[in-house]
């Protein structure tokens, strides 16, 4: 078939089954736009800036479980999605990003809007190309696709000259996808599972330490099912959340910075640590040396570069986690639930001693009870995506998540403005549950814009803003660590953000009180359009517990005790 | 606890495509890692192409290096040498004034000899093993050298 790069591109996303593209024209990439307007294949989902276009596409990911499509144009719609790009690359999230460049015989010549596109991305992505004849379109997209979804998912960056979109060459889209130095490996090594059983059996205090790439697998049930089986009590990275339902009581919390003290302490006393589809990333560790000091390390991974990068894997074992848990799962019977009894009631203990709470001792709402109540009323009803900072973690640690893909959140690039974007493409992935962005008075900003996107697309979004009038991460790091010199964090001058949602066609509520905020969240839900509750919640609240930034897990700085 | 630095020779089989040599090298700029010399060149009857890169880092540094080359999809082995043989060229410009046949000599001890001679200046050129490569240098700074120049070491596993 021959037709032009334009039309390539459009007849590749319908046959990878793409539904949904999120984008922004632009000079360079029109070709393919005139395209998008003639087509009925997939809807165009028209974002108000580039950045948002790529936290859209990396949220209808997150929820789908399918590659991410974001198209935009050359120079400044590139440079604006790189954050997009890293953002994802961070998280390990498939994406398929588009870019126009400027035409071939221009390049290299400083022209308008050009730059050197796949020399931004190349760190930031798991593999680009610049398209350089329309008869490589075929092949280069199939690739892109099967690349970013396939091993460690990641996204990957095609960019494309205007002439090259326009140039008209044999189209096949039939030819199976042939990388010869591209062969993850996905069957873990059965002597390797072998050992790692033989060692569970052995260890006295087993821990499960789930991360982000069992959701990326589909692995959740399976996992669901091991630790059932074997009684070993898990505990779940940020990344991991939803993996366990937040009733099953073999699970301990989130670790990490501000997870919880019993989940620190049982990485701590652990002899054994299960890493499935973990990292060990330095806000899980804290400080190395002192992490899980006197414990073997069984670390699945499809990433052989993930395993032993930071902490010593005794028993390493490559592979996609699904397969790896379904192969564990068929000699899991060596291993005794009772064994572990004492270790359980151990970690109990630890929770008894210091629980994951907060205290309601001040006039204003506390943020957490703003999560645990939008849990108590949505619940499952709910998928969550977050912003970056307190809320994010007060989210983290108090929504009561019950299923994979439920939790949608920058964890490894931690980029503010993520939030509203992700949770519109949430949206657009799954229409039928409610999609809510938790958020701070900081963050919302930083793609506020995108109102108009979730009016026009009829995507009703509910932004929930846990307004200190603060940026109150930093101001946190500040009050503890920089002897309260409050730089430049305090936010007390703001719009009205109930009239900024009016204003684009969306409802707002400024809520101070319990009682407004169930009103708020319950009409929201009920109006089906876009909306923002400006939630007034006590200014000077920490995240706690806290690990400091290079501290030892088990040295947390712990929430104060008050009488009942 | 400190871990030792040590030198290794690590080869590289690469697609020989554009800019498949940015993706290496900015990996080892991004990750923080050392390059001592790099050597390219396509392998003959082949879609490939060989780099030879001399770094140097931990036990753990190194191991890093050559998983995340293989992760680069246009990476189709990683070599981490052990026994090798390691060659490096050197190219050196004397003043035609300077004892030539003393030149000559240190030359033929480090496999080498003249291989231009100009109105001013004599050319020569020697391989050998990097360390030697070293010697060498060092052997003949009393010549007064113009220019030095030296391509970086290939090595085969033996």
């Amino acid at each position: 078939m021959q037709i032009s790069g334009a039309q390539m591109v459009i007849e590749a996303l319908i046959a990878e089954g793409v539904d949904t593209v999120f984008g922004y024209p632009g000079g360079a990439i029109m070709n393919v736009y005139d395209e998008i307007y003639k087509q009925d294949g997939f809807q165009h989902i028209l974002t108000r800036h580039e950045q948002a276009a790529v936290h859209a596409a990396e949220g209808y990911s997150k929820a789908s479980g399918k590659v991410g499509v974001a198209m935009i144009t050359s120079g400044p719609g590139f440079t604006n999605a790189v954050t997009g790009l890293a953002d994802a690359y961070m998280d390990s999230i498939p994406l398929v990003v588009i870019s126009g460049q400027v035409p071939m015989s221009l390049i290299g010549t400083d022209a308008f809007q050009e730059i050197d596109a796949v020399g931004i991305s190349r760190p930031c992505t798991k593999h680009n190309y610049l398209v350089t004849d329309a008869a490589d379109l075929a092949r280069v997209l199939k690739e892109a696709f099967y690349i970013a979804a396939s091993g460690r998912p990641g996204p990957v960056h095609v960019d494309i000259p205007k002439d090259v979109t326009a140039q008209i060459a044999e189209f096949d889209y039939s030819k199976p996808v042939e990388i010869e130095t591209y062969k993850p490996n996905i069957v873990g090594n059965p002597r390797q599972i072998k050992k790692a059983i033989e060692a569970i059996a052995n260890s006295k205090r087993p821990l499960f330490y789930l991360g982000g790439g069992i959701i990326n697998s589909n692995a959740a049930y399976e996992v669901r099912e091991l630790v059932k089986k074997t009684g070993i009590p898990a505990v779940e990275t940020f990344m991991a959340r939803g993996t366990l339902a937040h009733d099953d009581e073999l699970l301990i919390s989130m670790l990490g910075m501000h997870g919880s003290y019993a989940a620190n302490m049982a990485m701590s006393e652990t002899d054994m640590v299960i890493a499935l589809g973990a990292r060990f990333d330095d806000r899980v560790t804290g400080k190395l040396s002192e992490f899980a000091k006197n414990a073997g390390v069984i670390h699945v991974d499809i990433d052989p570069a993930s395993i032993s990068k930071l902490v010593n894997a005794d028993y390493p074992i490559v592979g996609d986690v699904k397969n790896v848990v379904a192969q564990m799962l068929e000699k899991c019977s060596e291993i005794n639930p009772d064994n572990y009894e004492s270790w359980r009631e151990t970690i109990n203990n630890f929770d008894e001693l210091h629980p994951l709470t907060f205290h309601e001792d001040t006039d204003r709402l506390k943020p957490q009870w703003v999560v645990k109540r939008v849990g108590e009323l949505l619940g499952d009803s709910a998928n969550i995506s977050t912003d970056v900072g307190q809320h994010q973690m007060w989210a983290a640690q108090f929504y009561p998540f019950s299923r994979p893909r439920q939790w949608v959140s920058s964890g490894g690039l931690g980029t503010m403005g993520f939030g509203f974007p992700a949770a519109i493409g949430v949206k657009a992935a799954v229409p039928e549950k409610i999609s809510i962005n938790f958020t701070g008075d900081g963050s919302i900003l930083m793609n506020i814009q995108e109102l108009m996107t979730a009016v026009e697309k009829k995507l009703p979004v509910i932004n929930i803003i846990l307004n200190n009038n603060y940026l109150g991460m930093v101001r946190q790091w500040q009050t503890l660590f920089y002897d309260k010199r409050h730089s430049e964090t305090d936010l007390s001058v703001q719009p009205d953000f109930v009239k900024v949602s009016e204003a684009f066609g969306g409802i707002g509520y400024r809520v101070t009180t319990k009682e407004e905020f169930d009103i708020a969240l319950k009409e929201s839900v009920a109006k089906n359009v876009v909306s923002i509750i400006d939630v007034v919640v006590e200014r000077l609240e920490n995240v706690m517990p806290m690990v400091p930034a290079g501290g030892s897990l088990f040295n947390m700085m712990l929430l104060e005790k008050k009488e009942k | 606890m400190t871990e030792n630095s040590e030198r290794r020779v690590v080869s590289v089989i690469v697609v020989n495509e554009a800019s498949v040599l940015s993706r290496i090298t900015d990996l080892f700029s991004g990750r923080g890692y050392n390059i001592t010399s790099l050597t390219v060149a396509p392998i003959p009857d082949s879609k490939y192409s060989r780099l030879t890169i001399v770094t140097s880092g931990s036990v753990r540094v190194i191991e890093q290096i050559t998983k995340q080359l293989h992760k680069l999809i246009p990476v189709l082995k990683v070599y981490e040498h052990a026994d090798l043989v390691e060659k490096e060229m050197a190219l050196v410009k004397f003043p035609i004034t300077e004892n030539i046949s003393d030149i000559n000599a240190i030359c033929e001890a480090y496999n080498g000899k003249i291989v231009n001679v100009g109105n001013d200046v004599i050319i020569t050129m020697v391989a050998d093993e990097p360390k030697r490569i070293d010697h060498y240098l060092e052997a003949i700074k009393r010549y007064n050298p113009k220019e030095i120049v030296r391509s970086g070491a290939v090595a085969l596993e033996r």
